[in-house]
């Protein structure tokens, strides 16, 4: 079993995020990095999976030197050796032909992305990679059990949840669910140092889009405070004053 | 210019956020002199597929195979890039529900097609094709620009009006071009939760954190929701000590809301919560601590204890529901 599990370096969940030079950049001063947390989760099913049915689990990362914190940990959690894509992730349709330029050679049986990163939210890359491999996709799973072959999963749909199955080599995209993420130990995190993290440079790619500009939501005016007394005059409130019932 | 609308069907009928897509859809299409043609993979019977026409769709393109009734992101792209490419259209328009945005990327790979998910303006061709997206879960938003000859667009539900433009209705069966090899996923088993709201197309949402002490203490968050009419959901922790189920955890790492109404009782408003929930139009907490991050997010607040707060709450809404 070849797995390729797709990690994204993102701002800490506690990030407050600020923009500079006018805006159009994201202001990394004092940001702390981590491992794009459904990211996280999919590392972990690789690992299990492994464990379980033999095989290897492979990190990639499309980002500058800076991003080797975060690969790192991956590799401290148990991945077997990681690869970087040596360029500034610019969009998902970048980072999916980068990653899948990658993949090509490699015949991966499984795959897995987020659901999206913390950060840009597209949950594109899972779509994208698997239409440039040819490969069917199935997002948002909160289960993976793998037989001979064959993936049996359970996904997020609209309103419910379906079950379903797909041959492999298959690409798919973690869900909060799948599993609980794991902590390194002292013996990974020594371990971690030594194992092979293999740069790569990026292919050609033509770009498909660009952010233009970014802006923080208008601040709140202040609340409007009710006593306990009187809670029970938040429905009118509602009703009569915000007119949203 | 053509700009096609993919409407998603579940068992025969549309959502209204098939809708959204093609009054989206049509907007664009009346500010550049353009026609909307739908594109609906899987049965539907005409009177239903002639409801599109009702909000602006030119053309509509049936597929329909008994294969394509349940969704698959694979053969789905392939029927709605065909199209694409036999109606010659310039954007593609996709709801980012769960099956938008499983197909809405092998889209845009299929047509070399620059692609924004999270859409929640209309595009601005002043300079450019530039749409807004919310990004870092809510914390902020992006102007992306496209720069790429077709474009594929997933706005974000409910977040646009349906409006209603009546077209003449054009309904054209078209042919799938798909083997049985194609279908590359089985469907086993499919579970819709009936008789209650959605998370995400809720209007109302009633939601409960820690300081409701403990799972036995839901029915405070129930009673309030089913007299509003609102979906529950619930803070991080609460979801990670399995007190409620993880489909109702909503914030950064879980889902994003935007209701007209969000009620928060014994949430502080972590950040990473507030993320999630920040562009609900008008937010209610409900919180003992007078310092939580919360009140500084809410248009109204209340200070106190929520076994006192929640009954009298309870029964206001109970009256205003009776009247």
């Amino acid at each position: 079993m070849k797995i390729l599990v797709c990690v994204s370096n993102v701002p800490d969940t506690t990030t407050k995020v600020t923009f500079t030079e006018n805006n159009t950049q994201f202001n990394t001063a004092g940001v702390q990095f981590i491992i794009n947390p459904y990211d996280e989760l999919s590392l972990t099913r690789g690992l299990e999976l492994t464990e379980k049915l033999g095989g290897t689990v492979t990190t990639i990362t499309v980002g500058l030197a800076d991003t080797e914190a975060s690969i790192r940990k991956a590799l401290a959690i148990g991945a077997t050796d990681a690869v970087r894509i040596n360029a500034v992730p610019t969009d998902a349709y970048f980072v999916a032909e980068q990653i899948a330029a990658y993949a090509k050679a490699e015949n991966f049986d499984l795959i897995f992305t987020g659901r999206e990163s913390i950060d840009y939210n597209g949950g594109q890359v899972c779509g994208l990679l698997a239409e440039m491999l040819g490969l069917p996709s199935v997002n948002v799973i909160t289960s993976i059990e793998i037989d001979g072959t064959t993936a049996t999963m359970e996904r997020d749909i609209d309103g419910g949840r379906e079950k379903l199955t797909a041959n492999l080599p298959l690409v798919v995209s973690a869900q909060k669910e799948l599993t609980e993420p794991r902590i390194p130990n002292m013996r990974g995190i020594m371990a971690a140092r030594t194992k092979p993290l293999k740069v790569v440079e990026p292919v050609a790619s033509e770009l498909t889009s660009a952010a233009v500009g970014f802006e923080l939501p208008a601040p709140k005016g202040s609340v409007k405070l009710i006593s306990v007394e009187e809670a029970g005059s938040l429905i009118s409130i509602l009703h009569n004053e915000a007119k949203i019932i | 210019m053509n700009i096609l609308v993919f409407a998603e069907q579940i068992d025969g009928s549309f959502k209204k956020s098939a809708f959204e897509a093609v009054s989206y859809a049509s907007q664009i299409a009346q500010a550049h002199n353009g026609t909307v043609t739908a594109v609906v993979p899987g049965n539907v019977a005409d009177d239903k597929l002639a409801e599109l026409a009702k909000f602006g769709a030119n053309k509509i393109v049936s597929i329909k195979h008994d294969n394509l009734n349940g969704f698959n992101a694979e053969t789905y792209a392939k029927v709605i890039c065909n199209t694409a490419t036999a109606e010659g259209s310039s954007i593609v328009v996709i709801s980012n529900t769960y099956s938008g945005k499983s197909v809405a990327p092998r889209v845009a790979a299929r047509l070399k097609a620059g692609i924004a998910s999270g859409v929640i303006s209309m595009p601005n061709t002043s300079a450019g094709f530039v749409v807004r997206r919310g990004v870092f879960s809510g914390k902020a938003f992006a102007d992306v620009n496209l720069t790429t000859t077709v474009k594929v667009l997933a706005i974000t539900p409910n977040t646009f009006n349906t409006l209603e433009n009546a077209q003449a209705v054009n309904i054209v069966n078209a042919e799938a071009g798909l083997a049985d090899a194609d279908f590359t996923t089985k469907s086993v088993e499919i579970n819709r939760v009936t008789g209650k709201i959605p998370l995400t197309e809720a209007e109302i949402v009633i939601s409960g954190g820690r300081g409701l002490k403990g799972p036995e203490n839901w029915h405070l968050v129930e009673d309030l929701a089913n007299a509003l009419g609102a979906a529950t959901a619930c803070s991080k922790p609460v979801s990670d000590m399995h007190w409620r189920p993880h489909s109702e955890h909503v914030g950064q790492t879980g889902i994003t809301i935007k209701p007209n109404l969000y009620i928060a009782i014994g949430i502080s408003g972590a950040i990473q919560h507030l993320a999630g929930v920040s562009s609900s139009k008008v937010i209610v907490a409900i919180n003992k601590d007078a310092e939580a991050p919360f009140f500084k997010a809410a248009d109204y607040g209340i200070v106190g204890d929520a076994f006192e707060i929640m009954p009298k709450i309870i029964e206001a809404a109970k009256a205003f529901k009776a009247n």
